[in-house]
């Protein structure tokens, strides 16, 4: 059964976060779908402990905590989260409804569709090698999601992050061999995995390789093995039938590039009276938008979920006025934030 | 100063470089397709170049921050570093730099 409310919102960023808060004090209740598998969007995933610096009122805070201030802001509104899922696809119902579909089999049905998405989807960054696309799904991965299809694999894993080394712990045990491979001697991990990872190669448990990956070879979507490289042993092949490599995440549009919306360079163009899209009831706001004079700011971001937020309110409530308040002053607005006296 | 950056495609730019800005967002302004997703804060690695032309050494050094964002890059080289924190100076006048495959 799908979920019915009034507004889905793709992305839980910041911007996605206040347009909660700004549809709440107009009694509209939104769901929101992020890829990431926590709120907070570039916020969280890309600079947890940076400091900003230009939140109005807020002279220095950091990813992590705006973030946390948002979640607890938005609280009296108590959204629901679709956690770890990507929308993948986008309906219009009969009734003029739009019926947004997530990759988990999540299917939310609103008047509003509110895209937030700020620069789109995180997506694992593929190594620029020749001809990887071929082995993807069959020799190449870029996540672990079932262990056990690693079992007596000849597994070659890349990268020095968290990711590489937890992976190469736990994937151990059930491979019939794994080799670690990073650029240099050092990890971007924390030191109790790169502990048991260097005492997993010294008792050769499994093999560690200052080099990189440098080519593929193998016949049709089965790999045979890698051309590895280090500036001080040159070239030479390293064979193994499964490829997992772990550089992190970069953003792509993803599949609300194929919902239809007039797009400009990979944005969503929208005008700045209601941050509506081409398509009315799909709105856009923050950094996956455009318009003249566009600025990528948080605050801009936050400005333009609270225009969307009275325009969604006469799709949603064609037959109610909505009446100008404001948090300090009205008692009807306190009490939906949970702080009247 | 100028900093002579060639693009994916092998094509050459010369870009006239602000005092004190950062290589990244000189290229970026310039239009070369620099994605710097976190807006220079060396948290995502992808304003990579390649310093070339003997300018790798001439360059202060990686910090640590740097070091270990560069593990998140793609096709590490021994001349790698992230635009985003090379600062532009009088003393790097004529620089080349690379940028990396995304």
């Amino acid at each position: 059964m799908p979920i019915e409310t009034d507004v889905a919102i793709i992305g839980a960023g910041p911007i996605g976060l206040f347009a909660v808060f700004e549809l709440g004090l107009l009694d509209l209740k939104a769901h929101l779908v992020d890829i990431l598998d926590r709120p907070g969007g570039q916020c969280t995933e890309l600079y947890p402990e940076k400091p900003i610096y230009d939140i109005p009122g807020l002279p220095i805070c950091t990813g992590q905590e705006l973030t946390d201030r948002l979640m607890e802001q938005v609280k009296p509104f108590k959204p629901e989260f679709h956690l770890g899922e990507t929308a993948s696809a986008l309906e219009r119902l009969g009734d003029g409804r739009w019926k947004l579909s997530t990759d988990a089999g999540t299917e939310i049905v609103a008047r509003v569709l509110v895209i937030a998405a700020g620069g789109g989807t995180f997506v694992p960054k593929r190594p620029p090698i020749a001809g990887i696309e071929a082995y993807e799904g069959r020799s190449v991965f870029y996540a672990v999601r079932k262990m056990e299809s690693f079992r007596g694999k000849n597994i070659l894993i890349a990268g020095g992050g968290d990711s590489a080394l937890d992976w190469t712990i736990n994937l151990a045990p059930i491979a019939a061999k794994l080799t670690l491979v990073h650029h240099r001697d050092g990890f971007r991990a924390s030191q109790h995995s790169v502990n048991q990872m260097r005492e997993l190669a010294a008792h050769g448990k499994i093999n560690f390789e200052i080099a990189s990956v440098k080519a593929l070879y193998g016949e049709n979507d089965r790999l045979h093995g890698v051309t590895l490289s280090s500036p001080s042993k040159g070239e030479w092949q390293h064979a193994c039938d499964t490829f997992i490599p772990f550089f992190g995440l970069t953003i792509k549009l993803g599949p609300i590039a194929n919902f239809g919306l007039n797009l400009t360079e990979n944005l969503i163009a929208v005008d700045t009276e209601k941050f509506e899209s081409n398509t009315p009831g799909i709105f856009a706001i923050g950094d996956i938008n455009t318009y003249p004079g566009k600025l990528k700011l948080i605050l801009s971001g936050f400005h333009e979920a609270a225009l969307m937020a009275q325009a969604a309110f006469h799709i949603c409530r064609p037959n109610e006025k909505l009446r100008f308040q404001y948090t300090t002053s009205s008692s009807s607005l306190q009490k939906k934030l949970g702080v009247a006296g | 100063m100028k900093i002579i950056a060639t693009d994916r495609k092998g094509e050459v730019h010369q870009i006239e470089g602000r005092e004190g800005w950062s290589v990244m967002e000189m290229l970026r302004d310039a239009g070369l397709p620099v994605a710097a997703e976190c807006g220079g804060a060396c948290a995502c690695a992808t304003c990579h170049v390649y310093v070339t032309g003997g300018w790798f050494e001439k360059l202060p050094s990686r910090s640590d921050a740097e070091v270990d964002m560069l593990d998140m890059a793609l096709a590490v080289e021994p001349n790698s570093r992230l635009s985003c924190q090379l600062v532009c100076t009088p003393e790097l006048d004529g620089i080349t730099v690379t940028v990396a495959p995304e």
